[in-house]
């Protein structure tokens, strides 16, 4: 009687966990199908003049390079005005800030700021950048729309891997005659750097595939040249794939797939540097 | 001659627990001075006091005096930097800073603004020596500082403290993790040192307390409850309830 009870547990756990590591695996097949079906129906549009080439015939043939140039430099501009702000803000909140109304209003701030939705950041900048302080539909004003709009991202992941730094490490430098910024910049920023790295990578590349927010801030439906200043707007790739799905019939859709696949492979790429910069600062961790 | 005079020093942390009561004691230069007591009795706060490392803390009212040299620490004009080079520190847990055993060594010193290589190199020599580390080490200065085992990790944190050439060096229950071979280390490390510095410990047990006190304080819940020559007090204790502690009566 005993021994069929404990059977029974044995068979229940065994089902339990079966199910359990069934749902997990299940969390990886979409996104593998994404790409196989994006690689599958986009790969053969993948040529030199495909990544090299500038659109042509009402963008139904050659290449997409502004889109890809575009998306580049967008993500540099975001990266300028992000990184600083964030880190300095994780910096502040983690290091300096003590916990009293006005840094909970910050951490409120950026909480919310995590919830908006990215079309409204796009409205925000159009109003802001834009419009108000006139630096057009252009680079400056679409990087400055995707930093607000990245910011909560770096400064929570920065906020997290400066606070996982140990307390140890603070309290010995300071007993050996640091001041708290020598502390913060010898210690505790460089232990922090790879998580700090990770997380405005991450940032980065929500950044690289975002439509909304550029789309009234700096995003262009076509141009014949690469934009030559910060002023300039530009083709950027997430609001190409947008354009020519929904706006230029008759479109090829080995082009609408080759388009997918590049700026997929975009992100994936700068997800798989976070992954190696991750892996390796674990693996050199002496604490 | 008293290196640091402490005049009726209390502190209060900011939850309203009282560490210290109303402490006075006088601290004699280059000798050991033992401050014991059951847990919670206000050791490590004072130790915290000396090198203002209670800044750091959610204290507080500090009332009294503590002069270190016949200047007051405790008044906020302090340049904390300046007192923490001369008012080095041991922890309880050897912490070694994330860098090689060099790098751990020349902290102190590069904060401070030394670049020349070869005072760096007399410093770290020197101060290993005096840690009797040196002849472990010395080929692999430029290994990180956590491939020591811990008896080394604590003997290069005493090591590093000493590095800034200090006055005083406070101790808090520096071999409390340690081997007793390490230990043994450690404190014949402070009979050498005691020639040169200042010594203040939190020992880690009343046998390590008689081993090395020249002078020895006793605290009770925050209370200073006697103060003297260490081994008169360890051997003819002037009040019960020191007699009670030593004897292993509580504790």
């Amino acid at each position: 009687m005993k021994r069929t009870f404990s059977l029974n547990r044995h068979l229940v756990q065994r089902l339990g966990f079966g199910l359990i590591t069934l749902i997990a695996l299940g969390t990886v097949i979409p996104i593998v199908m994404v790409v196989i079906y994006i690689a599958v129906e986009g790969g053969p549009a993948i040529s030199w003049e495909f990544i090299t080439g500038f659109p042509r015939e009402g963008m139904r043939q050659g290449g997409i390079l502004p889109a890809i140039i575009g998306t580049f430099y967008l993500t540099l501009g975001t990266a300028v005005f992000s990184v600083p702000l964030g880190v300095a803000a994780a910096i502040y909140l983690s290091e300096y800030a003590q916990d009293n109304w006005l840094t909970r209003l910050i951490r409120i701030a950026i909480i919310n700021l995590a919830g908006i939705p990215s079309v409204v950041y796009g409205l925000f900048g159009l109003g802001l950048f834009v419009l108000f302080l006139r630096f057009g539909t252009s680079i400056l004003s679409a990087s400055l729309t995707l930093s607000i709009m990245t910011l909560p991202v770096i400064i929570s992941t920065a906020e997290e891997s400066l606070r996982s730094v140990p307390q140890a490490f603070r309290t010995v430098s300071i007993s050996l005659g640091a001041t708290r910024w020598q502390t913060i910049r010898r210690i505790v920023l460089p232990e922090a750097l790879p998580g700090i790295i990770t997380g405005v990578i991450l940032g980065l590349e929500r950044a690289a595939g975002e439509t909304a927010p550029i789309l009234f801030t700096g995003a262009a439906f076509f141009l014949p040249r690469l934009p030559g200043s910060p002023f300039d707007a530009t083709m950027a790739l997430p609001y190409h794939l947008f354009v020519i799905s929904t706006q230029v019939p008759e479109m090829p859709f080995q082009i609408q797939y080759g388009t997918a696949l590049v700026l997929i492979a975009f992100v994936l790429g700068m997800n798989l540097v976070a992954t190696v910069i991750r892996s390796r600062a674990r693996a050199r961790r002496q604490w | 001659m008293d290196k640091i005079i402490i005049e009726s020093l209390s502190l209060q942390y900011s939850d309203g627990t009282e560490s210290l009561r109303d402490i006075s004691l006088g601290i004699r230069e280059k000798a050991v001075t033992v401050l014991f007591g059951p847990a919670g009795g206000g050791k490590s706060s004072l130790l915290r006091c000396l090198n203002r490392l209670n800044d750091l803390t959610e204290v507080q009212t500090v009332s009294g005096r503590i002069l270190l040299d016949g200047e007051n620490i405790l008044d906020p004009k302090t340049d904390t930097i300046t007192l923490r080079r001369k008012v080095g520190m041991v922890f309880a847990r050897p912490v070694v800073l994330p860098f090689s055993i060099r790098g751990n060594l020349v902290y102190g010193l590069e904060v401070m603004g030394e670049k020349r290589r070869s005072r760096l190199d007399e410093a770290v020599e020197r101060s290993l020596r005096q840690a009797a580390l040196w002849d472990e080490v010395k080929d692999r200065l430029d290994d990180p500082a956590v491939a020591l085992s811990g008896g080394q990790q604590q003997r290069l944190c005493l090591a590093r403290s000493l590095a800034l050439e200090p006055e005083v060096i406070l101790l808090d229950e520096p071999t409390s993790g340690l081997d007793p071979i390490s230990t043994g280390k450690v404190e014949a490390s402070l009979l050498e040192l005691k020639k040169q510095y200042t010594i203040i410990l939190v020992p880690h047990s009343v046998q390590q307390a008689a081993r090395t006190a020249d002078f020895a304080a006793f605290f009770l819940q925050g209370e200073l409850i006697e103060y003297g020559d260490g081994k008169e007090l360890f051997t003819n204790p002037q009040d019960q309830r020191t007699e009670e502690y030593i004897t292993g009566r509580f504790g």
